[in-house]
């Protein structure tokens, strides 16, 4: 199998790592080769962030690179935006619609780009966007963003939900497994 | 089992699985988590060390004593650490020696992007390079045998693509070798010039042995495929290589880096009708090759700066990179920031409403310089605030000192901050230095250091009282200050440049990310009373913001500092908490289960 790449994108502090981790397991569970690429240390202080997760027969490069993502998870609308360039061509982008202004915004240096779910659509590619806050808090907490994003990812991805949820319970804390796996349905529902 | 690991994890099981009983070593990203995932090993005796140099003598030691012994740091933190390694190439070793040293191309957490290999070639040090995860723990193994058999340190350099890494690992047994016992040995071991004279034949001939040993070892491997294209690469550029051209091509990987084969090459260049070398940062396995005569490309098509990807290598090689969507819009850029709460960030500010000339330092407060603070005015290395200011205002004809200060974290003076102190107090120049004390390690995630009390495992531990040691080194004044106290910031700074004499500022407030702090309730704003004036704009704080020309407090990220509300003139911040925080400056720090400072700057005997 040719090599699949998948970019979790977001703001320093917005817990992609779970996100990542999940993903990693799923996949190496799944019999894939796996290569998960983060960045530590001073972006991670409200700085533009990104993961790098690849997996297929064997994996070489630990980035992805322009043009190649075949999905673009984003905890914030932003940064979807950011990436765009990264997603190959008929890549899906599973987007918060969370907004977060990075400190040009805030020192009135630069405004937040307006319509862009649309704009990005503009460009050809598939766009979903959704409430994570929402939903997140709906299951029981806001911290569960990133599961409701991995719910939604599911249903996109070509795994049966049965490995998504050995992966949640083999990385999930036990006493916030309920609440994740209900995270992850209303996430894949959404 | 086969599971997922980072590299720098997969390094740690390294010196597990090799019986490695000694680890000291100073964080730095990349290279922290080695040092993080070896302490979760009891078997393994782990310490952070107040910096790379002390790390590497104590690794030093440790060998001496029979044992197997690591210590890791970033690239630069081996500039630190260049003085014993250059020295230890002669010596050689008791226990073997594994040095770790991570580098940081395209410079993700660094203030330069220095290759590491000329270390290994200067100091006649061999140096393993791993592309991967599983190669790393490997190599680690390695270079354990390594060390000992050829009676030398030896460094595993990593990167920052292959230290923040997860790829697949298959872990093993630990098998620890019996200690060696310490034998007196005076012309290996003492380094005066009779003995060193006798020992640089020694580390002359053990090169050229290792040199021949890599002709035919396994770290450095020839992959053939089409021969119209040779790729002479190594650590996670070979990764690269592999991702644009699969088995389409002929590859050399080298996975020792120093010494480098010379026969391997010129059978390997031999057999290919062009050759290039792809490696990031400088050209030091291009120049071997040239060295040796070959005809070839290198640095001609590929950058020095920055990290590569695999993009970069296809287009730079002439293969076809893809491209995606682009987006007709400005994206504005999100640059790190100081997190909401940052207890610097009150210090900053008022060095920025004072105008200050601020000689910076490494560490989170390096982004004091950032806008709207924009609070600094020069950033070198560990510890250079201190001694930069000395020498700024000795040249300053007495104008620089009225409005200068360094600035210095806790972890970043026990680094390198006490020397230039002496030099303050020896040679009294009229400096102001103000240690910024967060109680722990923050820029590299949180490790504790010689001023907090604890261990690398997190249990009591020796603890250095910052106020008597600047005491003891001669400051007869030493004030300690809480940064979310405005005047009291504002009062310190301006006196301590004012009087004639050196003087230590303590800004004391842990981060505000560590576990144990307790905030207060988040602040939120009044509208009726907010004139839309951005007073509270000037600090940089990212959970403020202004909407429909009113500030708005994001109550996710707010943790309830006060500084915004210090700066309000219609006191439109409201929170029920903010009395106790601005009552008395020593009740957060008590709160925080910190001990108090009296208005003398002595510290109490505290909990």
């Amino acid at each position: 199998m040719e090599t699949k790449n998948v970019m979790i994108v977001g703001v320093g502090g917005q817990g992609s790592l779970l996100a990542s981790k999940l993903l990693g397991r799923l996949l190496l569970d799944a019999g894939y080769d796996v290569k998960v690429s983060e960045v530590h240390g001073m972006s991670q202080r409200g700085g533009s962030v990104v993961t790098y997760v690849r997996y297929g027969d064997k994996v070489y490069s630990p980035v992805i690179d322009e043009g190649q993502a075949d999905y673009i998870v984003s905890f914030e609308l932003l940064e979807a935006a950011r990436w765009l360039s990264y997603l190959k061509e008929g890549g899906q982008i599973v987007t918060n619609i969370q907004q977060i202004d990075p400190m040009p915004v805030i020192t009135g240096a630069a405004q937040y780009p307006e319509n862009l779910v649309e704009k990005m659509q503009a460009t050809g590619a598939k766009v979903d966007a959704i409430d994570c806050v929402k939903l997140a808090q709906e299951a029981g907490s806001v911290k569960a963003v990133n599961i409701v994003l991995m719910g939604r990812l599911s249903h996109y991805f070509d795994m049966p939900e049965e490995a998504w949820i050995k992966a949640m319970e083999a990385i999930v804390p036990a006493k916030f497994l309920e609440m994740n796996k209900k995270a992850f349905e209303l996430g894949k529902n959404a | 089992m086969k599971e997922l690991m980072l590299g720098n994890k997969a390094f740690a099981r390294g010196l597990y699985e090799a019986g490695c009983c000694f680890v000291s070593s100073y964080p730095g990203t990349p290279s922290t988590e080695i040092t993080e995932e070896a302490a979760k090993y009891d078997d393994i005796y782990c310490e952070w060390a107040p910096n790379e140099k002390v790390a590497m003598e104590a690794c030093f030691g440790a060998s001496l004593a029979g044992r197997r012994a690591f210590c890791g740091m970033k690239h630069v933190g081996l500039n630190v650490a260049a003085d014993p390694l250059y020295t230890m190439s002669y010596t050689g070793v008791n226990g073997g020696i594994v040095i770790a040293v991570a580098d940081d191309a395209g410079m993700h957490s660094s203030q330069n992007e220095q290759d590491s290999r000329h270390h290994a070639i200067a100091s006649k040090v061999p140096m393993l390079e791993p592309s991967d995860s599983a190669e790393t723990l490997e190599f680690v193994k390695l270079a354990y045998e390594l060390s000992e058999e050829y009676d030398t340190p030896i460094i595993v350099k990593m990167c920052t693509r292959v230290a923040h890494s997860q790829s697949v690992v298959e872990a093993g047994e630990r098998v620890v070798p019996e200690r060696k016992p310490y034998e007196k040995n005076i012309p290996k071991n003492v380094m005066m010039p009779g003995m060193a004279k006798k020992r640089h034949p020694f580390v002359e001939d053990r090169m050229k042995r290792m040199a021949e040993w890599s002709e035919t070892a396994s770290v450095n491997r020839v992959e053939m495929g089409d021969t119209k294209l040779g790729i002479i690469t190594s650590s996670t550029s070979y990764q690269y290589v592999k991702e644009v051209y699969g088995d389409k091509v002929s590859v050399l990987k080298i996975g020792l880096v120093n010494p480098l084969p010379t026969k391997l090459i010129k059978d390997f260049a031999a057999k290919v009708d062009k050759l290039i070398v792809v490696e990031e940062l400088d050209p030091i396995i291009e120049n071997h090759c040239r060295a040796l005569g070959l005809t070839l490309n290198g640095k001609d098509l590929l950058p020095i700066c920055d990290e590569f990807s695999q993009n970069l290598i296809a287009e730079a090689l002439g293969e076809k990179a893809a491209k995606g969507p682009s987006l007709d819009e400005n994206v504005p850029v999100r640059p790190p920031v100081m997190c909401a709460g940052c207890p610097h960030r009150g210090l900053f500010y008022t060095l920025s409403k004072n105008k200050c000339t601020v000689l910076g330092d490494i560490g989170c407060y390096t982004l004091g310089a950032v806008a709207p603070l924009s609070a600094m005015d020069m950033t070198l290395c560990m510890g250079g605030s201190i001694s930069a200011i000395h020498g700024f205002n000795k040249a300053g004809d007495g104008e620089n000192e009225k409005k200068t200060v360094a600035v210095i974290g806790d972890s970043t003076f026990m680094h390198s901050g006490m020397t230039g102190l002496a030099n303050v107090a020896y040679n009294q120049s009229n400096s102001t230095i103000i240690i910024l004390d967060n109680s722990i390690t923050g820029m590299t995630g949180h490790q504790q250091n010689p001023t907090t009390g604890l261990n690398i495992k997190g249990d009591p531990a020796g603890k250095i009282d910052l106020e008597a040691l600047c005491r003891a080194m001669g400051f007869n004044r030493v004030r300690v200050v809480d940064p979310y106290d405005l005047a009291a910031c504002d009062a310190a700074v301006k006196e301590e440049l004012k009087v004639d004499e050196p003087s230590v500022i303590i800004s004391r407030r842990p981060c505000a990310l560590l576990k144990y702090v307790k905030h207060n309730p988040p602040l939120c704003v009044d509208k009726s009373k907010c004139i839309g004036c951005k007073s509270c704009m000037r600090i940089g704080c990212p959970a403020i913001s202004i909407k429909e020309g009113k500030a708005v407090v994001d109550q996710t990220l707010c943790v309830g500092c006060g500084v915004c509300e210090q700066l309000c003139p219609v006191k439109a911040f409201e929170s029920s908490a903010k009395e106790a925080v601005l009552a008395n400056s020593s009740e957060p720090l008590k709160a925080a289960g910190l001990p108090a400072a009296d208005a003398a700057g002595q510290r109490k005997e505290g909990n």
